[in-house]
């Protein structure tokens, strides 16, 4: 119970950091919004107007995979610049508690972007809204962006040890996007892209909302996917972590000094 | 309540930019000391004398190399978990407080994290508030706060779960000196409620005025130990002349620190000049052996003086340092 209230609270206290910046606010409003604008004339100009709300859903799910990588890796080295991160990881609840939220709340405030993208698909471009399985895509969403956050959990644990393991970490961007099919199909891609695209949470919270969009597929299967690598990504952060706390508390890279 | 047993901690780090070679820096070579329940006890060194490196390895932040501490009968390498439980701890300067946010999001953070509960987190940060003096503007953002005000806010973090031990890192650092007055009887506030605290300063006053006993640390290491008028009683027996000079060199101190009878020399830059702080044996008059040795600088006042703190100090970093 304690725990589940301080993931809660960590979130809501991030989420709050978060809304305050300006930069990430922009990131989080304009980039996705610009990306569905291209992303639709392309679509339009490929003559299959019918594919925008595909269209719009993978830019839209692209904004919060963004949104995470750069928060999650963000997030450590912005507390270690204001000199939080040595009072959070000195603090009594295990480090994987402490820092879940921070990521969580990354995915969440991405999520805007999806909402962001629809509804300018909406009024801009006319795509219709609507859902071929209402239910599963409210299912959907939250298991893409709850594992998403998983995912920049498992990226953040490493940021404890390296001070600069977030700047690597931005080269990840546009090839999860494309590995992962968010802006076009898999299958378009050599075949040995689709079982990397396994691995990323990013993959199965697309195949998630598209196909409860679109009804072009099954539904559940990659909603449990999402559940599973979730849960993989918090063992493998859990066990990093403790290797990683450890490094860090002997080789001193927890300050910025 | 703390207890520091041959406590070192090597820095392993690299040099140079094209050919990188290992450099290992000892920080802290083997250090000893307890505190007990109730006491505030000081570290007291100059800048880069191992104090801060000392606290954070009590605090579970870094593992020291060798050697071993407890507090509250805890090890901090194998127990770090129950240690943070228990201590509070709070570090001097600007950062370390979530900028963007208001000194009560920063609370209810911090107070969630140290597991005080929803019910108890309202009377508890209104406390700490009324005791730092910060009631009425816990609900402005902290970057808008003064250096003295983010200080009291740390101070309000670090007791927030009521901890038994309190481990405070130059509270008062860069501090105006009515702030800083107003903190240290915030310290001072803490010992009297019943806590352990420990305390690091390069301000000799600070020390002697709040510690039960100090610690002086030097080159990672502890020169002195005991209570403040202990440490004074060192330099009892010793006078104190203060000569300030203008534009003084390196071969006129030489000439002073041979000067027979003379123990100790230390400068310091004052604007325009320098201030020699000569400590010699009580009794032998030197001021006319020490305008001979400074022929041909322009010479100020002269001053004869009782040693204080900060002269044992002095002499006890200098003497550590060689």
């Amino acid at each position: 119970m304690k725990v589940a209230r301080l993931i809660w609270v960590g979130t809501r206290f991030r989420a709050r950091e978060l809304m305050v910046s300006r930069w990430f606010l922009l990131l989080c409003v304009l980039q996705p919004v610009i990306f569905a604008t291209i992303a639709f004339y392309m679509f339009k100009a490929g003559g299959r107007p019918g594919t925008l709300l595909y269209a719009a859903l993978g830019t839209g799910m692209a904004g919060i995979w963004s949104s995470t990588l750069f928060g999650s890796g963000g997030a450590l080295q912005w507390n270690r610049w204001q000199g939080t991160l040595e009072l959070l990881v000195a603090s009594p609840p295990p480090f994987l508690v402490v820092l879940l939220p921070l990521t969580l709340a990354t995915s969440v405030t991405g999520a805007y972007s999806l909402f962001a993208t629809l509804f300018w698909g909406r009024v801009f471009f006319g795509i219709p809204l609507h859902f071929a399985h209402g239910l599963a895509f409210a299912v959907a969403v939250p298991a893409a962006v709850f594992s998403l956050g998983l995912m920049g959990l498992l990226m953040a644990s490493s940021f404890i040890l390296y001070r600069h393991a977030n700047a690597l970490s931005n080269l990840l961007e546009y090839p999860v996007w494309i590995a992962t099919g968010l802006l076009f199909p898999l299958s378009l891609l050599p075949n040995w892209v689709g079982p990397v695209s396994w691995l990323l949470a990013p993959r199965w919270g697309i195949d998630a909302i598209r196909h409860a969009a679109l009804g072009d597929g099954a539904v559940w299967f990659p909603i449990g996917m999402c559940a599973v690598t979730g849960g993989a990504y918090v063992v493998l952060a859990a066990a990093f972590l403790r290797i990683f706390e450890r490094a860090a508390r002997a080789n001193a890279t927890l300050a910025l000094t | 309540m703390i207890e520091a047993i041959e406590l070192r901690r090597t820095y392993r780090t690299t040099t140079g930019i094209l050919r990188r070679r290992p450099l290992e820096v000892e920080a802290v070579r083997g250090i000893s000391f307890d505190v007990a329940e109730g006491e505030l006890f000081g570290l007291l060194g100059p800048n880069g004398a191992g104090k801060t490196t000392t606290i954070k390895m009590l605090i579970t932040l870094l593992l020291p190399t060798a050697g071993e501490a407890r507090v509250l009968g805890y090890d901090v390498v194998r127990d770090a978990r129950e240690v943070r439980k228990r201590i509070g701890y709070v570090f001097g300067g600007d950062r370390g407080l979530y900028e963007r946010l208001s000194g009560l999001d920063n609370l209810k953070y911090f107070a969630e994290l140290y597991g005080v509960s929803g019910k108890a987190q309202r009377v508890r940060i209104e406390e700490v508030l009324e005791l730092v003096g910060l009631t009425g503007r816990e609900g402005e953002r902290v970057e808008g706060y003064s250096r003295g005000m983010r200080q009291r806010l740390h101070i309000a973090r670090g007791i927030l779960h009521d901890p038994q031990v309190v481990f405070l890192d130059e509270p008062t650092i860069g501090v105006d000196p009515v702030g800083a007055r107003a903190l240290r009887s915030m310290i001072a506030g803490l010992v009297e409620a019943g806590k352990t605290v420990l305390l690091t300063t390069h301000y000799m006053f600070e020390a002697d005025s709040l510690c039960d006993r100090i610690a002086v640390i030097a080159g990672g290491r502890i020169v002195a130990e005991g209570t403040p008028s202990a440490l004074k009683g060192r330099v009892a027996d010793q006078t104190v002349v203060e000569v300030e000079v203008f534009g003084i060199e390196e071969h006129d101190v030489t000439r002073v620190r041979d000067l027979r009878g003379v123990t100790a020399v230390s400068v310091e830059e004052r604007d325009q000049a320098q201030l020699l702080t000569i400590r010699s044996p009580r009794g032998l008059e030197l001021t006319q052996d020490i305008r001979a040795s400074l022929d041909g600088a322009r010479i100020g006042r002269i001053v004869a003086r009782e040693p204080t703190l900060e002269d044992a100090y002095v002499a006890l970093v200098t003497e550590g340092a060689e």
